[in-house]
Order: C-alpha cells, then sequence, then structure tokens
C-alpha cells in the first residue's frame, strides 16, 4: 500500500519536474536569442550602417540607409491597404454581422490568415509583378498589406463587439442615426484596443522576409517613388548572412538586431497600451 | 380608408426600395453600410483572386504533367522536366521532425503554465514565450546558421551518431546545412504556437474536474495526466495542427539551413529542400514561362496543404471550446 503510494508520489515528483523543464527550456531559448543577437547586434551597429548606403560587393563598409527607409516605405503601404480594408470589414462583422454572408467572410478571413507567407508573396507577383514586368515597393507593399488583413477584421471585429450594447442604445436614444453612433461612440470607445491590434499586426508584417523576395526584391541604391525594386531590412538580412564574406556578416547581425528591437519594442508598447486600456474601463 | 391600403400594396415595391435607399444615403446609414458591406467583399474577392491568379498562372506545367508533377522526381529546369516529389518530401520529413521535437516541450510547458505555476508567473512567462513567436523567420535562420548548425556539428550530431548511428537515419556525412538542422529550427519556431494555443485550451477546462479528482485522492500528475487532459484533447490536437501548418509554410529559416538540394535521401543529416524553399530561392531565376507555371504550381500545392491542415485545426479548437462552453 505504501508501496504504491510511494511509486504515485515519486511519478508526480518526476512528471510535475519534467514539465517545468520543459517551460524552462522554451523560456531558455528565447532568452538565449535575445541574449546572442543583443551582445553580437549592438556590438556591430554604427553610425555608418544607420546613414550609408551599401558598399559595392565585397567591399567592407558601408551601411543599409537605403533598406531601412525601404521598410518603412513597404510597410507604410501595407498599412494603408490593409488596415482600411480590414478595419472596415470588421465593423460590418462586428455591426451588421448576422447571417449567412458575415459567417462566409469569417470563414474566408481566417482562410486568408492562414495562407503562407511565401504564397502570399507568389500572390503579388502574378497580381503586379508580371503586368508591370518589374519589382516595385507597390507589389511588397500590397503582398504586406494582404496579410494584415485577416488580424486586422478579427480584432477590430472582437473589440467592437466587446463595447457595451448601453452605448450604443444611449446614442440611438439621443436621436442619432446609426452610422453616428458607430462613428462617434462605438468606434472611440474601442479605439484603444483596435490601435493596440494594428500595432502587433504591424510588427508581425515588419519581419517578414519570404513574401518581399520576388516583390520589392531588392535594391543597393535608394529607390525614389514607389515604383521601383526596393531594398528592406528583411531581405537585406537574407542576402547578406547566406554571402560569403565577414563584413557582411556584420551588419545581417546589425539589421537583425535592429528589427528585432523595433518589433519587441512595438510588442511590448502595445502589450502596455492594453493593460492601461482594461485599469481605465474597470 | 380601404382605398388607401389598395393604393400602397398596388405601388410597385422597386420603387419604394429605390425611395428608402436613397432617404437613407441622405442620412448617412445606407452610405455607411454599402462602405463597409463593400470592404468585406474585398476580402472574399482577394482570396477568390489568389486562388485563381494561383491556378491560371500554373496552366502550363498542370497541362503538361497532370498529376504527376506531384510524384514526378526530377526538377531540372534546363530540360523543362518538373516533378514536386523532393520538394514535398523534404516539407513532409522537416515538419514530421518538427512536430517530434516541439510536442513534448510545448506541451509540457503548457501544462506547467496551465495547472502547475501561479497565475501572475504564469502569465509573465507567457508573455515571453509569445514574444518568441513574434521573432521574424529570417532572424532564426541567422541564428540557424551560425549557431545552430555549428553547435549541431559540434555537440548532438556526434551524440547522436555514437547513439543512434546504426538507424538509416543517422547516415552519411553531416555536412551542416541538411534536414536535420530544418527540423530544429522549424521545432524551436512552432514550440510558442504550441505552448500558447494549448495553454489557452488548458484553462477552459472547467476546476470542478480538478477539484474531483484531487478530492479523491488522486496526485497533481494524474489529475492532469487522467482528467484534465482528456477534457482537452481536441483543442490540444488541433494547436498541434496549427503548428504543422506553420511549420509547413515556414520559408526563411527552412531556406538557410537545409542545404536546397532536391534529392531524396534516407538520412535526416544530408540536405535537402522544401516546396516554401524552392519557390523563395528560384522564383527570380526563373527566365520562362514554363519555369515560372512550376513554381506557381508548387505553391498552388502548398496553399492546398495548409488549408486543409488548418481547417482541421480550426475544427478541433472549434469542437473543444463548444464542449466547454457547455
Amino acid at each position: 500500500m505504501s508501496g504504491v503510494s510511494f511509486r504515485r508520489r515519486a511519478v508526480n515528483a518526476v512528471m510535475l519536474g519534467l514539465m517545468g523543464l520543459c517551460t524552462l527550456l522554451a523560456v531558455g531559448v528565447l532568452l538565449f536569442i535575445l541574449g546572442f543577437l543583443f551582445v553580437k547586434g549592438a556590438s556591430s551597429l554604427n553610425w555608418a550602417f544607420l546613414t550609408k548606403l551599401p558598399k559595392p560587393v565585397g567591399e567592407s563598409g558601408g551601411g543599409m540607409a537605403n533598406a531601412i527607409l525601404g521598410s518603412f516605405k513597404v510597410l507604410a503601404l501595407a498599412t494603408a491597404i490593409g488596415f482600411p480594408i480590414g478595419f472596415l470589414a470588421g465593423v460590418y462583422l462586428s455591426e451588421y454581422g448576422h447571417g449567412p454572408f458575415p459567417a462566409v467572410v469569417r470563414y474566408v478571413t481566417d482562410l486568408l490568415n492562414g495562407v503562407p507567407s511565401i504564397v502570399m508573396g507568389v500572390f503579388a507577383y502574378t497580381l503586379v509583378v508580371l503586368p508591370m514586368k518589374h519589382f516595385s515597393a507597390i507589389a511588397g507593399g500590397l503582398a504586406l498589406g494582404v496579410m494584415m488583413i485577416p488580424i486586422a477584421v478579427r480584432s477590430t471585429e472582437e473589440f467592437l463587439r466587446g463595447v457595451p450594447r448601453d452605448l450604443r442604445e444611449a446614442a440611438m436614444a439621443l436621436g442619432s442615426r446609426k452610422w453616428r453612433s458607430i462613428a462617434s461612440v462605438v468606434v472611440p470607445t474601442a479605439a484603444q484596443g483596435i490601435l493596440t491590434a494594428v500595432m502587433l499586426d504591424l510588427a508581425r508584417v515588419a519581419g517578414e522576409t519570404a513574401p518581399l523576395l520576388f516583390t520589392s526584391f531588392n535594391n543597393r541604391f535608394w529607390s525614389p517613388g514607389w515604383n521601383q525594386p526596393t531594398a528592406t531590412l528583411p531581405v537585406m538580412i537574407f542576402t547578406y548572412a547566406i554571402s560569403p564574406y565577414d563584413d557582411w556578416h556584420r551588419q545581417a547581425w546589425a539589421a537583425g538586431f535592429l528589427l528585432l528591437a523595433s518589433i519587441f519594442a512595438i510588442n511590448i508598447a502595445a502589450r502596455f497600451l492594453v493593460s492601461r486600456g482594461f485599469s481605465h474601463s474597470h | 380608408m380601404a382605398v388607401d391600403t389598395q393604393v400602397a400594396t398596388v405601388r410597385p415595391p422597386l420603387a419604394y426600395r429605390a425611395r428608402g435607399i436613397l432617404r437613407g444615403l441622405q442620412t448617412g446609414d445606407e452610405a455607411a453600410y454599402l462602405i463597409v458591406l463593400t470592404s468585406a467583399m474585398a476580402i472574399i474577392v482577394l482570396t477568390g483572386l489568389l486562388v485563381l491568379e494561383l491556378f491560371w498562372n500554373s496552366s502550363l506545367t498542370r497541362h503538361a504533367f497532370g498529376w504527376s508533377f506531384l510524384w514526378g522526381r526530377t526538377w531540372d529546369p534546363v530540360f523543362q522536366k518538373f516533378g514536386a516529389l523532393p520538394f514535398i518530401y523534404g516539407t513532409v520529413v522537416t515538419s514530421a521532425l518538427a512536430l517530434l521535437l516541439a510536442v513534448p516541450i510545448g506541451l509540457g510547458s503548457a501544462l506547467f503554465l496551465a495547472e502547475l505555476a501561479p497565475r501572475r508567473l504564469s502569465d509573465a512567462l507567457t508573455f515571453l514565450v509569445e514574444l518568441l513567436a513574434a521573432v521574424p523567420s529570417v532572424i532564426y535562420g541567422l541564428l540557424g546558421v551560425f549557431v545552430l548548425v555549428p553547435f549541431l556539428e559540434a555537440w548532438v550530431v556526434p551524440a547522436l551518431k555514437a547513439t543512434l548511428g546504426f538507424l538509416p537515419l543517422f547516415q552519411g556525412r553531416f555536412e551542416g546545412v541538411s534536414l536535420f538542422s530544418a527540423g530544429v529550427v522549424l521545432a524551436i519556431m512552432i514550440v510558442p504556437f504550441i505552448v500558447s494555443v494549448s495553454r489557452g485550451v488548458l484553462l477552459a477546462v472547467p476546476n470542478d474536474i480538478r477539484e474531483g479528482a484531487l478530492a479523491l485522492g488522486a496526485t497533481r500528475w494524474e489529475t492532469t495526466w487522467r482528467f484534465v487532459m482528456p477534457s482537452a484533447r481536441k483543442g490540444i490536437f488541433g494547436s498541434i495542427f496549427l503548428a504543422l501548418a506553420r511549420a509547413l509554410g515556414e520559408t526563411m529559416a527552412v531556406t538557410m539551413v537545409i542545404g536546397n538540394t532536391p534529392t531524396i535521401s534516407t538520412s535526416l543529416l544530408a540536405p535537402g529542400y522544401t516546396i516554401a524553399a524552392v519557390i523563395a530561392n528560384e522564383f527570380t531565376e526563373a527566365t520562362s514561362d514554363f519555369y515560372i507555371h512550376a513554381l506557381v504550381e508548387l505553391g498552388l500545392v502548398l496553399f492546398g496543404l495548409t488549408i486543409l491542415i488548418n481547417g482541421v485545426a480550426r475544427l478541433l479548437i472549434l469542437t473543444t471550446s463548444r464542449e466547454a462552453a457547455r
């Protein structure tokens, strides 16, 4: 009797220990990645990296100023395409979303969310690059923009649904039209949540590389306007990491550090916003 | 009075509706509705266009090879001979290896975070693990090339060869870039998904079950394994399928460590290739229409595969949350 009990207690202790070990491993990997990237990346970062154009192939020095700007351009374009569609569709689902058609929209949105990023690149390629016959920031922005839509839809819907019914009814009772109550009462109430979601959405696509490889492609010079091949940080990291040059490896680390630091900064800021939002409303 | 109603019913309903819409437009309600409806329809149009574009732009190879595209073993752009089997093989093998490594670790962590850790610690650790999911693929690739592959070469592979070297899986020379390296990188990348979704599912299991089991004298582990796990089973399978879909479509990190060689080898230590990796590498090199169509058809295959797996995952997660709500 006591033997069985001992065995059970031992199994219990071992299994619980293993569970803790798994968590330690998962968190340990994260800390290692962060630490390694910080040490290696921060030491590789310098002023030239941020302000200079890439040097010709094989020469050391130079920087990625064009890729930093390029990333901003492509992401701005992606937000301009993805956010309005996603936000408005989210309003549709939350405020008019009963019946079979909204259910179809929700299903298709989930489907779109599951499309691998590389396939999104192929889509933007066939849609923009093939007819225009050259790579461009527009194609890259479109690929990332479409990727942003599903999360924008779902989070807008979720946050709008969180707005209490009383507020809508109060607005209606004051004689406002439905669109007026949505625009001036419902959306502003949920604005902070939606803003957070868009930040996270942006952070998610900011590091995407695969859909940009053959849409915005790459460029070793500035790319004025929106209609030219454009360098971006993620693509530069890829190109430099698989190159045979040591100085390019150093710059890949610097770019990786810069990219990850920005993404984490957005994530943490968003988390902070959400927790403040909740303490306000309760 | 009677005449009045008759007139009203005789009036054509279309004019009625047109007038209603007109009035609605003046007040803004109809206009607002049209705008949001258009956006919702835009999503459906975009997704439809995505499928159609993949379909149209792969017509040449679909007609030339038919279904044999899926089991052709040769990929030779020079002689315009395209078969996808080496890539499908690489994709399946690396994803399977990733699941094999990631599921126990992910599940263990999820159980710890949901069942053992105090809520505050659990929330903090979950936030950290979810940050891991925010790390871009290309950065995993960077770390894979310069840190993980040398580490595997120096420590893990010699140990594997010494213990399991007799298996055909671990024969041959290890060149660093390999199916094995890709599987390990993928495993690290999908752990956060398994942890985050499984933890959510476990937390949704009602506390009565735990209290009941503990009151009957079960240990903490027995409670978790025999009572909590079975009620969360479907949702956990869902999280695993979700992670699988991620792994199948993952591109950059795999491309950087798999070696990019379209061969089929039994040994995990040999280089390979995946569907996503070949699209990433060869798209800009593809000069002929036929070559481009072959690559787009690979995209179509990948699309079909991930949609299928995602569908299964969603179904599983949905049914669990319904059961939990009951």
